[in-house]
């Protein structure tokens, strides 16, 4: 803002300059509603976290830092906590992270390294094509295709597997932590998968070139000139992804269970924070358990705030002890 | 139409003289409620009918019971709608400026998956229930639920128990029902629209409930009785306070409500659940309108009363069958017959 001079001092030299004071008026007053159009973001945000504050006292009050770490959710009794939700919010992120990730930026660095050229655009518009289906759509195909497959075959392979973790061990019910992290890894990945892939196609040809006439092998040049020039704008992609992940609620609610509790098993049923909210908010029995609610949605949004910010740092940190010229996507 | 050839000026002010010389006239009204999910396929005809009737025009939105209390309580609509009671806490806070009128009457019923049993008809009790509930009874060959059952060879399957996740009116009936017949309920878990369940998984709404019973072999879930009834499910017979095991049916249900006992000025706010009744449903309740006993605006009150009295009549009450809804027993629409006429329009009787 103070790098601008004012133009009225223009318009009181000279006639032939009258038109511009015009045009000078016109830009200030542009300047001004483009001012109003940015104030207006961090003004939502603000008024947002103010709502959640004012809405999350009585919780606040009562409950205080505790809520995070308490186990109990008693409406009857007025008793809450948020502990388990925000395990399972986090759990079945971290979890969808670890299925998307690897799967995604194969996919990215096949599209773009490997794939015969006639394959490259059309695999790509249909990953984009699945980044556009709205998410109860995932859910639906979740209860009806996915949880029998996991029910009836994956679910008792992985038991007899890898029974011997505690991960994998208790009744198999269908609807769990490990369900609803698997519909939010398929939905994560396009996301992952095509900021990747474009991320990928922006690595200078003579990157490849350099690391070919080096003596490289592809994959060589993949490892070694490839993703480290591209790394942070994949750091970004994945940190979308996350972002999706941790605010994803529609297929979530229909996939984990809805159960107020964390266990150590894959195969319990749990619960996330924006489940939690769509599932109870409407019907909250006392002005308490809305102001529980609230103090989630509190919560949740502090979370995905330090989920940015971490990400912010590690992009930074990335680019700058990267290889030079590393690109921030 | 009857103004068509005359100047505008006209028109209008015959419209204002009209208005004026018939004060209250029920074509200019119109109300608006919010509330209760279950009963709104109901009201939804109701009100429909009532508007071809009368001319008035009743606005209704299906948010929930407890949306339509919060919205009772901050004055924003002309009427709620619930499908539990206003708590003592919510009544303060309307400085019990409320009177509950029942409407129809819902129920809800235990429904299972054992493919093994095919179209066997299960028998359960109140305390089965609730120690199913809490957890206590785990597997479907326990000998208490074998005694219920003679003859049906229950499975060496565990019980997996599912339950709403979302705030529900059906939930406020199930548990104030598993309170009722099991102490221990009552003192761990209590009752409400959402309560801290001891065991079991949650299912959005009663299709959640259903397609997760359904996917889970073993599983045992609570839905309402007009949503199993419609996607042909099956459910359980449940025995009475009377020692009786009752299918639930519109006409089982409006036996509870007829065996209920009511105070002569009571309030309405009386579950039904466990009823005395020898043929009475014991997991059916009420359904409620939240109506202001005193309305300001005179042409409103008059207009709810006017609906209210039609509501309980039995043009508005036969409608109730098709929708599967249980109609008032006779006892309670001439007990609610006699609190309408208490309704006021600012603070005065209306005639």
């Amino acid at each position: 803002m103070a790098a601008t001079v004012p133009p009225t001092g223009l318009s009181q030299q000279a006639a032939p300059l009258k038109r511009l004071t015009g045009a000078a008026r016109g830009d200030q007053l542009f300047r001004l509603v483009l001012t109003i159009c940015a104030i207006v973001i961090p003004v939502l945000l603000l008024a947002l976290v103010l709502m959640l504050v004012r809405g999350a006292a009585p919780a606040i009050a009562r409950f205080g830092l505790g809520f995070a770490a308490t186990k109990t959710w008693d409406p009857v009794a007025g008793q809450f906590g948020a502990f388990p939700m925000i395990v399972g919010t986090l759990l079945t992120s971290l979890l969808a992270l670890l299925i998307a990730v690897p799967l995604s930026l194969g996919v990215a660095v096949y599209l773009t390294e490997f794939a015969p050229g006639f394959l490259r655009r059309p695999v790509a518009m249909v990953i984009e094509l699945l980044a556009a289906i709205p998410s109860v759509v995932y859910g639906l195909w979740g209860v009806f295709v996915l949880i029998p497959l996991l029910q009836r075959a994956v679910f008792p392979f992985l038991r007899s597997l890898l029974g011997f973790l505690p991960f994998f061990q208790g009744a198999i019910y269908g609807p769990s932590v490990l369900a609803a992290s698997i519909i939010l890894a398929i939905m994560i990945m396009p996301f992952i998968m095509s900021v990747s892939r474009e991320v990928l196609l922006a690595v200078p040809n003579s990157q490849r070139e350099a690391a070919m006439a080096l003596g490289a092998t592809r994959w060589e040049a993949v490892r070694t000139a490839i993703i480290p020039y591209a790394r942070s704008g994949i750091v970004g992609a994945v940190i979308l992804g996350l972002g999706r992940a941790l605010g994803e609620t529609m297929a979530v609610t229909m996939l984990i269970g809805n159960r107020h509790d964390s266990s150590m098993s894959l195969f319990a049923p749990g619960y996330t924070m924006a489940a939690a909210i769509a599932n109870e908010f409407n019907e909250a029995a006392t002005p308490m358990h809305y102001a529980a609610l609230t103090y989630v949605a509190l919560l949740l949004f502090v979370i995905t705030v330090l989920v940015n910010a971490a990400a912010r740092l590690l992009i930074w940190r990335v680019s700058r002890g990267g290889v030079s010229g590393a690109k921030a996507e | 139409m009857m103004f068509r050839s005359q100047p505008r000026i006209l028109r209008l002010a015959g419209a204002v003289l009209f208005a004026v010389t018939v004060p209250g006239a029920l074509a200019a009204q119109s109300l608006t409620g919010a509330g209760a999910t279950f009963p709104n396929p109901i009201y939804t005809k109701w009100f429909d009918a009532y508007s071809k009737k009368t001319g008035v025009q009743i606005n209704y939105q299906s948010i929930g019971s407890g949306g339509g209390i919060k919205q009772y309580t901050d004055g924003t609509v002309d009427f709620g709608a619930s499908d539990g009671p206003m708590t003592t806490e919510q009544l303060n806070a309307v400085q019990g400026d409320v009177i509950h009128i029942p409407t129809v009457l819902g129920a809800d019923v235990v429904t299972w998956n054992l493919p093994s049993l095919g179209s066997t008809k299960l028998k359960f009790d109140g305390p089965t229930i609730a120690d199913i509930y809490l957890g206590k009874i785990t597997k479907w060959n326990d000998r208490r639920l074998v005694a219920l059952n003679p003859g049906v060879t229950l499975p060496d399957q565990d019980i997996i128990v599912v339950h709403r996740s979302d705030g529900s009116g059906t939930t406020y009936i199930w548990t104030d029902y598993l309170a009722k017949v099991s102490p221990e309920w009552k003192q761990k878990v209590g009752f409400g629209t959402a309560v801290n369940w001891p065991v079991g998984l949650g299912g959005k709404g009663n299709e959640g409930v259903t397609q997760q019973v359904k996917q889970v072999e073993g599983g045992i879930g609570y839905v309402e009785l007009i949503y199993a009834a419609s996607n042909k499910m099956p459910y359980a017979a449940v025995k009475n306070a009377a020692g009786n095991f009752i299918d639930a049916s519109l006409v089982t249900v409006t036996n509870a409500a007829a065996s209920a006992v009511f105070a002569a000025n009571t309030d309405f706010r009386v579950s039904i659940t466990n009823a005395p009744g020898a043929q009475a449903y014991p997991i059916s309740s009420f359904t409620w309108l939240l109506v202001r006993p005193n309305m300001k605006d005179a042409g409103k009150a008059k207009a709810m009363k006017h609906f209210l009295e039609w509501m309980i009549g039995p043009e508005a009450q036969e409608m109730t069958a098709n929708l599967l809804y249980a109609p008032l027993p006779k006892q309670v629409t001439a007990l609610v017959a006699v609190r309408l006429k208490t309704l006021k329009a600012n603070g005065r009787l209306m005639m």
